[in-house]
């Protein structure tokens, strides 16, 4: 199996972006990848594109018009489509491609309009991906209701504070205000959080990710044509794949995700690093439990003690495991198709150490982990210098 | 109640027609004996399809709840509503919509039953609530306390 590497990245600016449509979104983010890695449309062999829910952008075959408007005819390529995973999804699908020898490089973009529609619509649709037959449609249950009733079982089993969970918000919050490309660059004081509009009880507007427009793209090349492109390869060392049920009813356990413990056992394993290796992750953070699950569910720290690491200041540069200091999907914002290749953006540039005041010190092993809805699908990748 | 019907083309139409009756019934895979409800036409355990129907008790205890204020289109004009996840007593977990019960009154772990009800689309839809009796005697204590 050949290495592969991320060799160029790209990133548009993530929020309402009235001005620009989904098409103009992931040009802006390929071009940038391209000029990135100094490279051509003529370089790329093939591309995977990463949309996640069609209907809200009104078309339903938006990868063509991806490829269509960034050059791409008549290369090889498809869409992904693993709810808010499509992007680790797209990324995992073009390092196959390239581990097998059936490519040597390929572009993979994410992207999502999201503000075309309302939030009462968009809330219907993203309800629409669990199981709308026996949840969403009889009960009216949201994402943030789902992700709710998990909060409540963890502060139920755990003692878990909705303290804690603002506090998530309010790290994202801080870091995200440094970084320019993400959607709400505000700092949010814990009293203001706690106060924030209830959405879906214990969670607040804080608790949850922005609903943004955006895109972002990674060029990824085999290893002996990465050391051509660029003296910075940040090579995918690691993935992990799992699934769990699409139903909420079914799961066994309220409190953690199956999924994310089974395809962090697979990263870590393959790439041969544990939990303490981790100088930088970016983890799902839709909604401010997810991140406090995640960092329990990927080893950081003890099962039921992710309030306490939060509350420790542990994910905070300068912590144990610097977390979503690109804001999360929280503060950067969370364009569901753009996700996951923002993530590997995120930790190329990580380790690079091209990340300004934002920068991790040292920073050679990262980590990304990104959900489809509850935990159905978990996509984790390690990266390394 | 102006929002269509969604088709629901399934073989185990039979729960819907079961709801009318105000009862809650669930499948049991003739094989390994697991119980879905939701009823399931078919075991994943097995890969087996010879599934007997099975009348579930109604009652179940809590097990998480939320209570959603921003609601999803279709929904918008019921908020705030609660929302459940309930442990039956034969094992099988739901999500459902809690019934005449507030929020300062619910309890993980309390004891719930089914209840019966229109839904929006005009079907019969089965919701959680406290049993009658523990109402009655809340009712009761309340008013000696007062």
């Amino acid at each position: 199996m050949k290495g592969v590497a991320i060799v160029g990245t790209g990133h548009s600016k993530f929020g309402r972006r009235d001005d620009a449509s989904l098409r103009e979104l992931a040009f802006e983010s390929t071009k940038e990848a391209l000029e990135d890695a100094e490279m051509s449309t003529h370089d790329i062999e093939a591309t995977v594109i990463s949309v996640a829910n069609q209907f809200l952008a009104n078309q339903t075959q938006s990868g063509a018009i991806v490829t269509d408007y960034t050059g791409m005819n008549t290369k090889p390529s498809f869409t992904t489509v693993a709810a808010c995973a499509s992007g680790s999804a797209a990324i995992r699908a073009a390092w196959t491609a390239i581990a097998s020898g059936l490519h040597d490089t390929v572009l993979v973009c994410g992207v999502e309009k999201m503000t075309e529609v309302s939030t009462p619509r968009i809330t219907e649709f993203l309800g629409f991906a669990g199981d709308p037959k026996w949840e969403s449609r009889p009960t009216g249950i949201t994402n943030p209701g789902i992700y709710a009733m998990f909060a409540c079982a963890h502060m139920h089993k755990y003692g878990t504070t909705e303290r804690q969970l603002a506090l998530v918000a309010v790290k994202n919050h801080k870091y995200g205000a440094m970084n320019p490309v993400a959607h709400l660059r505000r700092e949010v004081t814990v009293e203001d959080a706690l106060k924030s509009r209830m959405i879906a009880y214990p969670l607040k507007i804080y608790d949850c990710s922005m609903i943004s427009d955006g895109a972002a793209a990674v060029i990824l090349a085999s290893e002996e044509k990465a050391k051509k492109i660029t003296d910075t390869p940040i090579f995918i060392v690691g993935l992990g794949c799992a699934t769990d049920t699409a139903a909420m009813h079914d799961r066994a356990d309220l409190t953690s995700f199956r999924s994310v413990v089974e395809a962090s056992k697979q990263a870590y394993k393959m790439a041969d690093v544990s939990p303490e290796d981790i100088d930088v992750a970016c983890v799902h953070d839709c909604f401010t439990i997810a991140e406090i699950m995640a960092y329990e569910d990927l080893g950081f720290c003890e099962k039921g003690r992710g309030g306490n690491f939060i509350e420790e200041e542990q994910s905070y540069i300068g912590g144990k495991t610097p977390t979503n200091v690109d804001g999360g999907l929280k503060s950067k914002g969370h364009p569901l198709g753009a996700t996951g290749v923002s993530m590997a953006v995120e930790i190329t540039k990580q380790l690079r150490g091209e990340c300004g005041s934002r920068q991790v010190p040292g920073a050679e092993i990262g980590l990304s982990h990104n959900l489809a809805m509850h935990g159905t699908h978990c996509m984790v990748h390690i990266y390394r210098r | 109640m102006n929002s269509a019907p969604v088709p629901f083309q399934t073989k185990v139409a039979k729960f819907f027609e079961n709801l009318r009756d105000k009862k809650l019934t669930g499948t049991r895979c003739v094989k390994c004996k697991t119980i879905y409800c939701p009823p399931r036409a078919d075991c994943p355990k097995c890969m087996s399809s010879h599934v007997e129907w099975l009348k579930l008790s109604g009652r179940g205890k809590l097990l998480a709840f939320t209570t959603i204020y921003v609601g999803p289109e279709t929904f918008e004009k019921y908020v705030p509503y609660v929302i459940s996840i309930v442990e039956l007593e034969e094992g099988p977990k739901l999500m459902s919509l809690m019934r005449d019960v507030k929020q300062e009154d619910i309890n993980i772990g309390m004891s719930l039953e089914a209840v019966y009800f229109e839904a929006a689309d005009g079907r019969i839809t089965y919701g959680f609530t406290k049993p009658l009796e523990e109402k009655t005697f809340r009712e009761i204590k309340s008013k000696v306390c007062r």
